[in-house]
């Protein structure tokens, strides 16, 4: 299973960098789709030796979630504001990828220092979820479509989550729940606000939320 | 009992909802927030059992944030109701660019008050860091659409920045409570469960690397919520543009709910003996928010922004006074409950000073003293509370923070304290006078003609007093209960 | 040296138009088309041998040495390869740095042949061309640091077949990430889809083809033939890389190479027929992300 929950963590880097270099929003939908159906995979291969139907529900929930509900939410708010591509960003494409990069090298450096007590199922669980964090992060801040930060704040999210689900396997319920309650509901508000920004500026480009300054 | 705290509320809440006629709502908020502030001040006299199978408690760092929150609430609620019915539903003009937008649905805001009063009881309830932090999170879903309250573009952009800036801290902070989960689990094989006092027994075997960094990114997380720099950019915005009350909420309470997440996470690493580390964390936050409160405070041209950064320096001093412990942490509390209240009373004033004058300028708004007088008056006392002059609480407790410095020999410190606390008050008391003093420009057109409405003045005096009051004669009670939760926080 | 060793090597420069057949054949079935015949670039190879060159006036002794210059260029790249089982000819340690410096100086004799034409559309081709191999050559030689490093041997032959199950055991992702960096180099720099359409016949589209628009006959021959060899060198390398270890007897060996080679070529046809050519200036994205693989695999085996 060593090498399976390997190749998982690889392929959500993978899915990391795709986000950071591809304008076209709804491809980019899929891509987080993509990611929730991994870390629903990471959730039941990470615990494959213990698995209870608590970790059986997380995971099946996380699909179905990150996998199909927020993706549906998502397109329909694209559909409503009816855009189709992310104007350039503040970070262009190749240097989001270039740092993308780094940040998985970065994550490496922070995780070898940072050493799992016990036998981890993999070593490249905490890369593989910080590196997700950052992105995560980097996607909010170099974007300028609400709904691409919405989209960031997703990845983020799956990058806590992909810690949660592959190490802190003795965490409570109550914490996986509660991330799940709390995407949940902050996607659905934001959905709403970007419903609301859309109709406000007739464009969900966050460039134009620019009146506070100072 | 515990339970009734925070579910009174929340059934309020829900029944506003379905309430058709306004008055009726506004007395269900006023009572459910009477009722609220009853059973807390209950609380000091017979202290109330653990709830939810020891999931709720109210211990020793709870209790005096709870009653801050509740007698908070229940002055907001009555001051909200004349807010309320001076905004009166349809369609009105922008003060600043002219347009015309609506207010969100009354019903809306009132639930949603009510479902922020129980949301962040139960963040100073929690004994447990997964409760808080789903608490924390709550807060920051239910208080969102109060900052929407005036539907037009610059509080969306607001809302978005609050909800973008805060939601990206808790997920910070969730990380942080899963390297906690990481780091109890080393001990004994099984795990231990994100207990508050269980952690702190247990915590000499926690793993230290990993309870160092749980410690960073939950002060990352929830700083963002406290508004510590640099993460407090969502601050000055989200206040600006929510109504005066939900400001004063805001700032007297929420800002507490996240430092009460700060606060547990501290005891646990105290109680790990890794309190230095912490600390040195603490000043540097602490000095940071000060120092750029200071910079942006003084070419301030919007009052309520003006405020906004003053909650960030005093956010920045709680830190502090945390970071350098033993007597400075004991005036941390103090501070907490003379910022809370002081700056409430501040926010419900310039509510009042927009009604009258229509304007968020500080250029354009003079003679308050004038025009609505009692609110003049307390505005001039407002700003010797906030900047720490005595006779109020917050000289009191800033001067114990300063002692604290001095006692642990960090001269720099409180030299640095000094110099940016004088610049503050130099740069707020210019700004604030001006606009107390002076001749008051006619009265724009459609100015409310009953302007000191007891409901808008009221409360704001009874904060007013209050802050006085501490200043002057500390009781021993509330003495007590601050000394007990300074010393559960194990600073040396 | 023995003679017999130079066998593979002459194996390879029959066989490499025998490899554009196959991706050919490929593209055709997939597009339901009958499609040329598996042979046709021998035919065509024959073709223009036998036609007579034209020479432009504007050009020097430049444009006609770039072909054939260009062609031993990826004859002695050709002999630094092991192919199948057997190891190649010339070996010394470092010797992957030799084969991309070969390689780059069969592709800079292209370009300043091209340059020479004085056209504009050679000269776009030719810068078009240098920007690519800018990006792309770097990421091979990422890509050959890597299992070089994986295989711990320093010459291509101890790489290719250093390489062993165990390896991909234990770094199996990170190899997948290396074979997929590679793959995406070797359709860059053979001018294949998603980079650059073969088929096209809009000069302002092409990068390679636009480069050799002036060659004729015998000339148009060699570049063919080139282009052909510096197809089959880098799959040869894909293959030799991603196929685990020697099993010992040689002729096993090759017969998988063999194997593999015609699987790759299937796949390109599959990769050419499925993929749209992408827009001349998300190419350096796609080499980007190929560096990236490059990277994420070097920094997964080195920790």
């Amino acid at each position: 299973m060593h090498s399976l929950l390997d190749t998982l963590m690889v392929l959500l880097v993978f899915t990391n960098l795709r986000i950071l270099g591809l304008s076209r929003i709804n491809a980019s939908i899929r891509t987080v789709a993509a990611q929730g159906v991994l870390l629903g995979l990471v959730a039941l291969v990470a615990n494959a030796d213990h698995l209870t139907g608590r970790i059986l529900l997380i995971a099946v929930a996380g699909i179905a979630l990150k996998g199909i509900v927020f993706p549906v939410l998502l397109f329909r708010a694209l559909r409503a504001v009816k855009i189709r591509r992310e104007v350039e960003p503040f970070v262009g494409y190749i240097p989001s990828v270039l740092a993308g990069v780094a940040a998985f090298l970065v994550s490496l450096w922070v995780a070898a220092r940072l050493p799992l007590p016990g036998r981890p199922p993999s070593d490249l669980i905490v890369p593989a979820a910080l590196s997700t964090l950052f992105v995560g992060l980097l996607v909010i801040v170099s974007r300028k479509k609400a709904l691409s930060q919405t989209l960031g704040y997703l990845v983020f999210e799956n990058g806590v989550y992909a810690f949660g689900v592959g190490v802190a396997y003795e965490a409570p319920a109550l914490v996986e729940m509660g991330i799940l309650l709390d995407v949940f509901v902050a996607v659905f508000v934001m959905g709403i606000i970007v419903f609301h920004i859309a109709r406000e500026f007739d464009s969900i480009d966050t460039t134009r939320l620019a009146t506070l300054k100072e | 009992m515990l339970t009734t705290l925070i579910l009174l509320p929340a059934a309020a809440a829900v029944l506003c909802f379905f309430i058709r006629q306004a008055p009726l709502r506004r007395a269900l908020l006023v009572s459910a927030a009477a009722c609220h502030a009853g059973l807390t001040l209950s609380f000091w006299f017979r202290p109330p059992d653990d709830a939810w199978r020891g999931a709720l408690r109210l211990d020793a760092i709870g209790q005096p944030f709870l009653s801050i929150l509740s007698g908070l609430f229940l002055v907001a609620a009555v001051y909200a109701v004349g807010y309320l019915r001076r905004e009166s539903p349809g369609p009105r003009e922008d003060f600043l660019e002219g347009f015309r937008f609506t207010n969100a649905p009354e019903a809306v805001f009132t639930g949603c008050l009510l479902f922020f009063l129980s949301t962040m009881t139960l963040v100073m309830l929690s004994e447990n860091m997964g409760l808080l932090w789903i608490a924390v999170e709550a807060t920051t879903l239910s208080s969102a659409p109060l900052i929407y309250f005036h539907r037009h573009h610059r509080s969306l952009e607001a809302t978005w920045k609050y909800l973008l800036i805060c939601s990206v801290g808790i997920g910070l902070a969730l990380l942080g409570n899963f390297f906690l989960a990481v780091a109890a689990s080393s001990s004994h094989g099984a795990s231990t469960p994100l207990s508050i006092h269980l952690l702190c027994e247990r915590a000499p075997e926690l793993n230290a690397p990993w309870l160092k960094a749980a410690f960073i990114f939950l002060l990352v997380g929830y700083g963002t919520k406290m508004g510590l720099a640099p993460l407090h950019t969502w601050l000055p915005d989200a206040h600006s543009e929510a109504p005066s009350v939900v400001s004063a909420l805001l700032s007297g309470a929420l800002l507490n709910c996240a430092f009460v997440g700060i606060l547990r996470i501290f005891q646990i690493c105290a109680a790990a003996g890794l309190a230095p580390y912490a600390q040195g964390f603490f000043i540097l936050f602490g000095l940071a928010s000060i120092a750029l409160a200071a910079a942006f405070l003084l070419a301030q041209r919007d009052y309520k922004r003006l405020l906004a950064y003053s909650s960030v320096e005093h956010m920045g001093i709680l830190a502090l006074g945390l970071g350098i412990g033993g007597t400075a942490a004991f005036g941390a509390m103090l501070h907490a409950v003379n910022h809370s209240f002081t700056k409430a009373m501040l926010f419900l004033l310039a509510g009042n000073i927009l009604a009258a004058y229509r304007t968020k300028s500080v250029h354009e708004v003079r003679g308050v003293l004038r025009r609505i007088p009692v609110t003049g008056a307390l505005w001039l006392a407002g700003l010797f509370a906030i900047t720490g002059s005595p006779p109020f609480g917050t000289f009191v407790s800033e001067l114990l923070i300063l002692r604290g410095a001095l006692e642990h020999g960090r001269f720099l410190l409180a030299a640095l304290y000094l110099a940016l606390l004088s610049v503050i008050f130099v740069g707020m008391a210019a700004t604030m006078a001006r606009m107390a003093h002076g001749e008051a420009p006619p009265a724009p057109a459609g100015a409310p003609d009953a302007l000191e409405a007891k409901l808008s003045i009221g409360p704001p005096l009874a904060l007013g007093l209050a802050v006085l009051l501490l200043g002057v004669y500390l009781p021993p009670s509330v003495d007590a209960v601050l000394r007990r939760a300074a010393e559960a926080l194990g600073a040396g | 040296m023995n003679p017999a060793t130079l066998l593979p090597a002459a194996l390879s420069v029959l066989l490499a138009p025998l490899f554009l057949g196959v991706i050919n054949r490929t593209k055709a079935v997939f597009a339901g088309r009958a499609g040329r015949p598996l042979l046709q670039t021998y035919i065509d190879l024959a073709k223009l041998a036998r036609k007579g060159a034209v020479y432009s006036r504007t050009t020097t002794w430049v444009f006609r040495l770039a072909p054939i210059t260009a062609l031993a260029a990826g004859l002695v790249a050709l002999l630094l390869l092991p192919l199948g089982g057997f190891p190649a000819p010339i070996s010394f340690p470092g010797d992957f740095v030799l084969l991309i410096l070969v390689l780059g100086t069969s592709r800079f004799l292209t370009v300043i042949g091209a340059l020479d034409t004085g056209s504009s559309f050679e000269g776009m081709g030719a810068s078009r061309e240098a920007s690519v191999s800018a990006l792309a050559e770097p990421v091979l030689f990422l890509c050959l640091a890597v299992a070089a490093r994986e295989s711990g041997q320093s010459t291509l032959s101890g790489i290719v077949g250093g390489l062993t199950g165990a390896d991909w055991q234990r770094a199996g992702p990170a190899l997948v990430l290396l074979a997929t960096s590679l793959l995406a180099i070797l359709l860059a720099e053979n001018s294949r889809i998603p980079v650059d359409d073969p088929n096209t016949h809009l000069e302002l589209t092409m990068i390679h083809e636009v480069m050799v628009l002036d060659h004729g006959g015998p000339d148009l021959a060699l570049i063919l033939s080139g282009a052909a060899l510096k197809l089959w060198i880098l799959a040869a390398l894909l293959v030799g890389l991603i196929l685990p270890g020697r099993s010992g007897s040689p002729w096993l060996d090759s017969l998988l190479f063999s194997a593999g080679m015609l699987v790759l070529g299937v796949v390109i046809g599959i990769v050419e027929s499925t993929i749209a050519r992408l827009r001349l200036n998300r190419v350096p994205q796609f080499l980007v992300g190929a560096g990236a693989f490059a990277v994420m695999a070097l920094a997964l085996i080195m920790r």
